[in-house]
């Protein structure tokens, strides 16, 4: 089972331009510049790679900040 | 008033994927226009739902998983000679590029391409497509106009367009028709499975002309036409139905 620290880690990695130190637990990803569509289709395949968890799109749309989508997948498990 | 050149009377039609969407209005639609139809569907329950709401009589259906060669043959073996072949099976995959493995094509392969391919085959082996018929394969415009996440679906859905020509050209001796309908959005299982979220929807809808999502009715409708003899002189075309989507 993967940590909150290691799940942040792996979610930064689906950005290029924003560094991966702008992004912590209690980032609220929405808010990020780079945030996208495609961003959030990454982080989908991303979880169902890493934690194979199959979240949904609104998983993503309503949670906020990286640690309360790490608790929805952690919930899914 | 009995002049109809879109009926299906004394047609006998086959439909995979008729247990949900597009290929169970179909499947409805078929009997309402007089032929007799066979659908294919993985699930019995639903499948026979579809059955349920069929009109007229000389209907059935057979449970197929058209992943399976072996469930194909059974198929080909009980499948009655065939005035009208429906390729409608189907599936969808959302991941971007970056994350695709080999399973990921393969599964939806087998399904869009593969699995239509092969039944196809196994048919026009068996003798089992008689002369003059129609193949129909629902392919999508997604093989034209894609989106993030879509490379594994679209190509699949081009792959399908590529196959449906060359049986065009190959089978045109024997009169036998290959045509695809293109659909855009249509509110089926497959989109509101969740990848996609309300919002999304909403913002897509505003590259529809005609401002709202098609209905599986409205596919069917298209798919009739190419299984009738109102389409007699029409093969190897990809009929576009999409509420105006390509326009944009």
């Amino acid at each position: 089972m993967k940590s909150l620290n290691e799940f942040v880690a792996l979610f930064a990695e689906q950005f290029d331009e924003t560094d991966a130190s702008e992004i912590t637990a209690s980032t609220n990803y929405h808010d990020l510049d780079e945030w996208s569509s495609l961003i959030a289709l990454s982080v989908i395949a991303m979880v169902d790679e890493e934690f194979d968890v199959a979240l949904k799109g609104d998983d993503v749309k309503n949670s906020r900040t990286v640690e309360d989508l790490f608790n929805r997948v952690i919930a899914k498990q | 008033m009995s002049y109809n050149p879109f009926s299906l009377q004394g047609k006998t039609i086959l439909v995979t994927g008729a247990s949900s969407g597009i290929g169970q209005d179909t499947a409805i639609e078929c009997s309402r226009m007089g032929a007799s139809v066979v659908i294919t569907g993985r699930n019995e329950e639903r499948l026979h739902e579809t059955l349920s709401q069929m009109e007229g009589v000389g209907h059935s259906a057979i449970i197929t998983d058209l992943d399976k060669q072996s469930e194909i043959d059974k198929l080909v073996e009980v499948c009655p000679t065939l005035d009208g072949l429906v390729n409608n099976a189907g599936r969808g995959l959302s991941k971007p590029v970056n994350f695709l493995k080999l399973n990921d094509f393969l599964d939806v392969y087998q399904t869009n391409l593969f699995g239509a391919a092969l039944l196809t085959k196994g048919l026009l082996k068996k003798k089992k497509i008689s002369k003059g018929a129609s193949i129909v394969f629902t392919s999508s415009i997604s093989s034209y106009i894609t989106a993030a996440g879509l490379s594994v679906y679209a190509s699949s859905k081009a792959a399908i367009s590529g196959y449906m020509r060359t049986c065009a050209l190959e089978l045109g001796n024997k009169g036998i028709r290959c045509n695809a309908v293109l659909p855009g959005m249509v509110e089926t299982k497959l989109i509101n499975s969740g990848t996609y979220t309300d919002e999304d929807k909403q913002k897509d809808l505003n590259y529809y002309p005609l401002g709202r999502y098609g209905r599986p009715s409205d596919i069917a409708m298209g798919i009739i036409y190419l299984l009738s003899d109102a389409s007699s002189w029409v093969t190897g075309i990809e009929l576009v139905i999409d509420g105006g989507r390509m326009l944009k």
